[in-house]
């Protein structure tokens, strides 16, 4: 029998009322942005969206809760920006989306900040044995970075990798931690480089005793890219159905998966919504396609982020994921 | 050539350097108030009264970019609120669900496209009839292109936004022959979303054949593209059915000049001699230097003389002594080219052009 988990790769969309709320109490330039010292009333802010964010997957019904990552200003580059030894310089493009965050540039030695273990220690006191961590996966996290202190690409990707590393090891209880590694598909490693990127998964993997999910998103891994990451210790793989199902599909079918796999099934990128049978649909034409590979768990995800939803679709969203294991799925 | 019909009849010199500015400038402080009041349900401040707001700054802005100088003005984009937002209101198929993120704190009514596309109330015909009553010097109608409204919303409709894209440019080219039948001739496309994703640039080409399709050819049209890489749109962008293309390079303090030497430049040229993310005013001998670089593309019969982008971002009393210092320097070059001071370096227009 194989189990679905709902879940959601988390960075959700902020209340429209936190919005205004921590435009007016923080501003909206640049340096205004979250450095990791804000005052009471901003942590104040960031606690009930914080809440708001829990109470809504709780009613959806999702099977994996995340904190929802409300203070992740500069998306999945925020485990560096609140970083002391390192400067936020412009403003620059994230990924091919109408979307921007800072460049975090690395001047010093990188050390763990427990930035996000302090956020999940707030959640877990409000979920119960469900809670999921969100991290970005080292390659990407290194992809979006610059440095200027390790001065060579191999020994800061192994850098990035022992700084999440050591932030995971100061997570609470976590049932679940997603590594969010969109890099690996949108600026993909050359020979050697996917080898060490693959290394530096397993790393991070290897610092933490919850089920690791590495997700890549916005197409499908080159083949002899998904080959190494297979060697990674990880506990799931991730495919992006919506932007590419049909390579994806190969890659499993060709190379085989770790023993459980993540489908982003729901666009997390568009206003239409999918429908907990259409959800089911994917999961199971996926399903079908790899039966060799016999699963134990598939997570049924968005394929992105949702912070580029609207909040009244992004909620529907997590409804007809939360909605997805109550109908039939024959995986 | 479409660009003579602009040059003024009193103009003191033999060449002409046609200025103008890209469209959207600083609204006064008043009429963002107005539109609180307006939105304000507690208000006795109604639709009226709001519409009279955006008529008064409409005139005052029209009449402050004559009383600088331009040769073309507009009326700074008075009425419209956000460059989709705005359009994606009067499109037919259009829904909006609330603010999406764009960076940190800042956010934009992302609309959806929930049905198929339809021209539903006229968008800029208004906005053109107004402001030219108002103008003594001829009007330019900026547009937001098909692209850009398309890739900059959810499509919830069409297999792809390509498809979208399409759809909504025979709009755009609906609504340019009524602006055309209105007495505009001179349309600039605003498409800065080509500038995040150049590969595409086929498809911006497309839409323009579908936009300028039985626009009369004395009409002006131009396309205004920013903040990108333009390595990767030219020379592409040279076979597309437009007069001229406006582009911003003093942001970029002119690293991209050479892009548009290799091959000539065959189209008019509107570059950006002054930057709007600067509050920095450039004085007169700065921005001469800069126009003069133009002459390196284009010959001073090809060159159109513009802010890099909407001033809008800026303080209205620096945005007004940018586009001032813009014009002192346009007219003073065109006088020392007058008098054989300036050598031009770019290949004179060819017989075809």
């Amino acid at each position: 029998m194989t189990e679905i988990v709902s879940t959601t790769p988390g960075l959700y969309p902020l209340p429209d009322w936190a919005k205004e709320d921590l435009k007016d109490l923080k501003g909206n330039q640049k340096e205004d942005l979250i450095s990791g010292d804000e005052g009471p009333e901003i942590q104040a802010a960031y606690e009930e969206v914080r809440t708001e964010f829990i109470d809504a997957q709780k009613a959806a019904g999702l099977d994996r809760i995340v904190e929802g990552q409300g203070r992740w200003d500069d998306m999945i580059a925020h485990p560096l920006v609140v970083h002391d030894d390192v400067e936020t310089r412009g403003i620059v493009r994230y990924y091919d989306n109408n979307n921007f965050y800072r460049e975090p540039v690395v001047t010093d030695e990188l050390e763990a900040t427990g930035d996000v273990a302090a956020e999940l220690e707030s959640a877990a006191g409000q979920v119960d044995d469900a809670l999921q961590a969100v991290l970005p996966g080292p390659y990407s996290l290194a992809d979006l970075a610059t440095d200027e202190y390790y001065d060579d690409s191999e020994a800061f990707l192994a850098a990035i990798a022992d700084f999440l590393a050591d932030e995971a090891g100061q997570f609470p209880d976590v049932e679940t931690l997603f590594l969010l590694e969109p890099s690996l598909v949108e600026n993909s490693p050359a020979d050697g480089e996917d080898e060490r990127a693959s290394e530096a998964i397993d790393t991070v993997a290897t610092a933490t005793d919850a089920d690791v999910v590495a997700y890549p998103y916005w197409g499908a891994l080159e083949e002899k890219v998904y080959a190494h990451v297979m060697d990674a210790d990880i506990d799931a793989l991730g495919f992006d159905l919506v932007s590419n199902h049909d390579e994806n599909v190969y890659n499993a079918q060709e190379y085989g998966t770790p023993d459980d796999v993540a489908l982003g099934v729901v666009d997390g990128q568009n206003t239409e919504i999918e429908s907990p049978e259409t959800i089911s649909d994917r999961v199971e034409w996926f399903a079908e396609r790899t039966q060799q590979n016999d699963y134990s768990r598939i997570y049924a995800t968005t394929n992105t982020e949702t912070f580029y939803l609207p909040v009244n679709r992004f909620e529907e969203k997590l409804e007809a994921l939360g909605a997805v294991q109550k109908t039939e799925v024959k995986a | 050539m479409t660009r003579d019909q602009f040059r003024p009849e009193a103009h003191d010199h033999d060449h002409f350097l046609l200025t103008t500015v890209v469209g959207s400038y600083p609204k006064p402080k008043w009429l963002h108030r107005a539109r609180d009041l307006f939105e304000d349900e507690d208000s006795k401040f109604d639709a009226e009264a709001f519409e009279e707001a955006k008529d008064d700054a409409a005139r005052l802005i029209t009449r402050e970019h004559e009383r600088c100088g331009l040769d073309v003005v507009v009326d700074g984009e008075m009425r419209r609120n956000e460059m989709v937002e705005y359009f994606a209101h009067r499109i037919d198929g259009y829904e909006f669900n609330g603010p999406v993120k764009v960076w940190g704190h800042n956010y934009f009514d992302k609309p959806s496209v929930v049905d198929e596309v339809e021209y539903g109330e006229e968008w800029l015909v208004s906005e053109y009839e107004f402001t030219s009553d108002v103008a003594t010097q001829p009007v330019k109608v900026p547009i937001t292109g098909p692209y850009t409204l398309a890739y900059w919303s959810f499509n919830e409709v069409y297999e792809d936004s390509e498809q979208l894209a399409y759809e909504l440019a025979e709009l755009v080219n609906e609504e340019i022959e009524a602006l055309v039948d209105a007495g505009a001739r001179y349309i600039q496309i605003d498409e800065p979303a080509l500038a995040t994703t150049p590969d595409d640039h086929a498809i911006v080409g497309e839409c323009l054949e579908r936009i300028v399709d039985d626009i009369p050819e004395d009409v002006r049209v131009g396309l205004h593209v920013c903040y990108g890489d333009y390595s990767r749109i030219y020379p592409e962008i040279l076979d597309y059915p437009v007069d001229e293309f406006d582009i911003e390079l003093c942001n970029g303090g002119y690293e991209q000049l050479d892009v548009f030497k290799e091959p000539a430049f065959t189209k008019d040229l509107a570059m950006g001699v002054v930057d709007i993310h600067a509050r920095e005013i450039e004085p007169v001998a700065e921005i001469k230097e800069n126009i003069k670089k133009a002459l390196e593309i284009v010959p001073p019969e090809q060159l159109t003389v513009s802010p890099d982008c909407g001033l809008k971002l800026l303080p209205r009393e620096v945005a007004y002594q940018k586009m001032e210092n813009m014009v002192t320097a346009a007219r003073e070059v065109e006088a020392e080219l007058d008098a054989g001071e300036i050598e031009v370096e770019s290949p004179a227009p060819s017989a075809d052009d």
